[in-house]
């Protein structure tokens, strides 16, 4: 038989339409689908790649005890490509034609902001498990990362005890950025420090000569970077370059969160502050099992890989999946409702427990220093609340509302 | 006086590195009009040359002043051949082919190294100037950025090569009639801009980390500076140089690098507005 061009259109018309029959009766029946929107390439790859990983292991597990609500959970997976209108045409995707259970995803501030309306329109459920700089107050979101209050809170008094009260910001020019700049201003003035400059970088900037010798200028007693992604790395390596890591020391919001520590030699790395939920040094049976599991399934060499943002990404699927487990079906409002009574889970990081009020979590926070590119754990502080959305949201009283709250500091 | 010499230092390093930027595109565009819209690109190339060549073992200076200007000159020489040598004197389709090959050189590296952000460490400790910590790897760029622009300068002023090349942009008939190649001096002089992009990429390599978007990051500052010098490729790109480098330098200096880029702009528009030659146009317009 020849293969002329139009028996070939015809034959692959007809086998797209087969397939798409065949996934319409799949959606409907055998499996519970729930997408993860993350960027698997592209300058934020290395935050979103070992967040689909962790969807990948919290599926299989959830898949190996069989299921949720009598079914299988399948997963549907976007590359959003570090590209900020792939996400809203992907949310658009998985909320419309894919008709997903729940939507894990979302890493910049920014790209949340650009497929959470599109969710809250078409009523699918969005878990968005990104530390992130708090506020939004929305009943179709739960957020399952640090927010500032329970991260910088940590963070900028353990910096002062040690290194004392003058503070030099650097921060990402984008609302993340901005915002985390005024909490860690405003938790350096509650503890009597000062800050001397706050410095706003686009993300394509990656030649910081001009602003380490503005910075010496200053003489600041530490500095506090909120820079992000693969540019803004050649900070840390001008830093180092330069000679400055003897001379004046540094804490991040966001170093570590794509495990920079790992990218960072040693010297590059070393003495940095952070505060997360999570660190691979975390001593429990619940981290271990979870790195061994990660170990087993993905290759030893990939256990370094595991970030902040892959364990909230795990942590929000698991917390989805008793949810759903609970409820006994994976419908949006039950789930939500199921989520509402302070639903919890123990995970690697420690207690995460739903506020019911605010959609965020209580969890452990701890307080790391890079040591041999690794987060040695140096405080650990225990169920921490998520007081600045707190002060500003209650969706008990208000259900429909849908912003992100500019947290008056 | 200890901050002076670090902005003084600053100022030189980034006068260094829009002189190493815009090397290979002041020969390309500067001596042949042909407007390489792929230039870019080929920093960004000798950026992953060097690199991959330090990952596999080799020595960084063997693999930043060698291996990336050789690879990328005979990728140069290779468009050469197949693009550019149909499309002298037609501008508008030079410009055409030349962004095709950008993004098609762009694309084959996102496949071959993914489009993720790669780096190595700088080879040089940082020193001391007084109460201030500096980058050690800022003079070196200076010392290239200086020995750059000196080598084009000895080469184009004081051999016979240069003399011919000289000759064959200003008339290549009679060039021609002399008993010289055009074909050839625009094919050698093409892939000379090209192994200086190459090498630009490779020095510059180590301070930033490399994505295979990066090129688009240099092009722009590469064609403002060539621009704004003129027609003199050495006297005009390190006059241009001078001048948007230090303005940037400290306007970055007093406020943030975006205000830096922002006066830069600025600074280039004014200047093309009152001097729509280049600088070379009017001031050392007899130079080299």
């Amino acid at each position: 038989m020849t293969l002329d061009r139009r028996t070939f259109l015809a034959g692959s018309a007809a086998a797209s339409i087969a397939a798409t029959i065949a996934g319409r009766a799949m959606a409907q029946g055998a499996t519970i689908d729930v997408a993860s929107i993350h960027d698997l390439s592209g300058i934020f790859d290395a935050y979103g790649k070992p967040m689909e990983k962790a969807m990948q292991l919290a599926i299989d597990e959830i898949n190996a005890a069989g299921g949720l609500a009598g079914k299988q959970v399948k997963e549907i997976s976007y590359d959003t490509q570090s590209q900020i209108p792939l996400y809203t045409q992907f949310g658009q995707q998985a909320a419309l034609k894919d008709k997903v259970a729940v939507v894990m995803g979302g890493i910049l501030s920014a790209s949340r902001e650009a497929i959470r309306p599109t969710l809250k329109r078409f009523n699918t459920l969005y878990f968005y498990n990104t530390q992130y700089e708090g506020g939004v107050c929305d009943r179709n979101i739960f957020c399952t990362g640090v927010a500032p209050s329970q991260s910088v809170e940590a963070l900028i008094p353990y910096a002062m005890s040690r290194w004392g009260k003058k503070v030099y910001i650097l921060a990402a020019d984008y609302n993340y950025g901005q915002i985390i700049s005024k909490w860690v201003q405003h938790y350096v003035k509650l503890n009597g420090g000062q800050t001397l400059q706050v410095d706003f970088f686009p993300l394509d900037v990656s030649d910081f000569g001009a602003t380490i010798a503005k910075i010496q200028a200053a003489k600041p007693d530490f500095v506090v970077s909120a820079l992000v992604g693969g540019a803004h790395m050649s900070f840390y390596r001008q830093w180092a370059a330069a000679g400055m890591k003897a001379k004046i020391p540094m804490a991040s919001t966001t170093l570590g969160v794509g495990n920079e520590q790992i990218v960072l030699t040693k010297e590059e790395g070393d003495g940095i502050l952070l505060a997360y939920n999570w660190s691979a040094e975390i001593d429990t049976p619940a981290n271990k099992k979870f790195l061994a599991a990660w170990g087993k399934k993905f290759g030893a060499d990939s256990v370094k890989e595991i970030h902040e943002l892959a364990v909230a990404t795990y942590q929000g699927m698991m917390l989805w999946a008793a949810a759903v487990k609970k409820a006994g079906t994976p419908d949006r409002m039950k789930v939500i409702e199921a989520l509402e009574t302070g639903m919890s889970i123990e995970g690697p990081g420690g207690k995460i427990t739903v506020d019911p009020k605010t959609h965020h979590c209580t969890l452990d926070v701890v307080v790391i220093e890079v040591k041999d590119q690794k987060l040695t754990v140096v405080k650990q502080i225990p169920q921490v609340p998520p007081l600045d959305t707190q002060a500003v949201c209650d969706l008990k009283a208000n259900p429909n509302s849908n912003i992100q709250y500019e947290i008056k500091i | 006086m200890d901050f002076a010499v670090v902005v003084i230092v600053e100022i030189l390093y980034a006068v260094a590195s829009l002189a190493l930027i815009a090397a290979g595109l002041a020969v390309v565009f500067g001596m042949m009009r042909v407007i390489n819209l792929a230039h870019g690109e080929f920093l960004m190339l000798g950026g992953y040359t060097a690199i991959v060549s330090v990952k596999a073992g080799i020595n960084i200076y063997v693999a930043m002043l060698v291996v990336a200007p050789i690879v990328v000159g005979a990728i140069g020489l290779i468009v050469e051949r197949l693009v550019i040598r149909f499309l002298y004197g037609r501008m508008l389709d030079t410009m055409l082919a030349t962004w095709g090959l950008s993004l098609l050189l762009t694309g084959l590296v996102t496949m071959i190294f993914g489009n993720t952000t790669t780096g190595i460490s700088t080879p040089i400790a940082g020193y001391r100037v007084g109460a201030y910590q500096l980058s050690g790897y800022n003079l070196f760029i200076i010392a290239a950025g200086f020995l750059v622009m000196a080598g084009i300068l000895l080469a184009l002023r004081y051999t016979r090569a240069g003399l011919i090349a000289r000759g064959a942009m200003q008339s290549s008939d009679m060039a021609s009639g002399l008993g010289h190649n055009p074909q050839r001096i625009y094919m050698i002089t093409f892939t000379v801009g090209a192994a200086l992009s190459g090498l630009a990429g490779g020095i510059l390599a180590p301070l930033t980390g490399l994505t295979p978007t990066t090129g688009g990051l240099y092009v722009a500052k590469a064609f403002i500076t060539v621009i704004s010098g003129g027609a003199a490729v050495v006297a005009g790109t390190l006059s241009s140089a001078t001048l948007f480098g230090t303005i940037t330098q400290v306007v970055t200096l007093s406020s943030t690098p975006v205000w830096g880029d922002v006066a830069m702009l600025i600074a280039a528009v004014i200047l093309l507005r009152l001097l729509p030659q280049g600088i070379t146009g009017r001031f050392f317009s007899r130079q080299v």
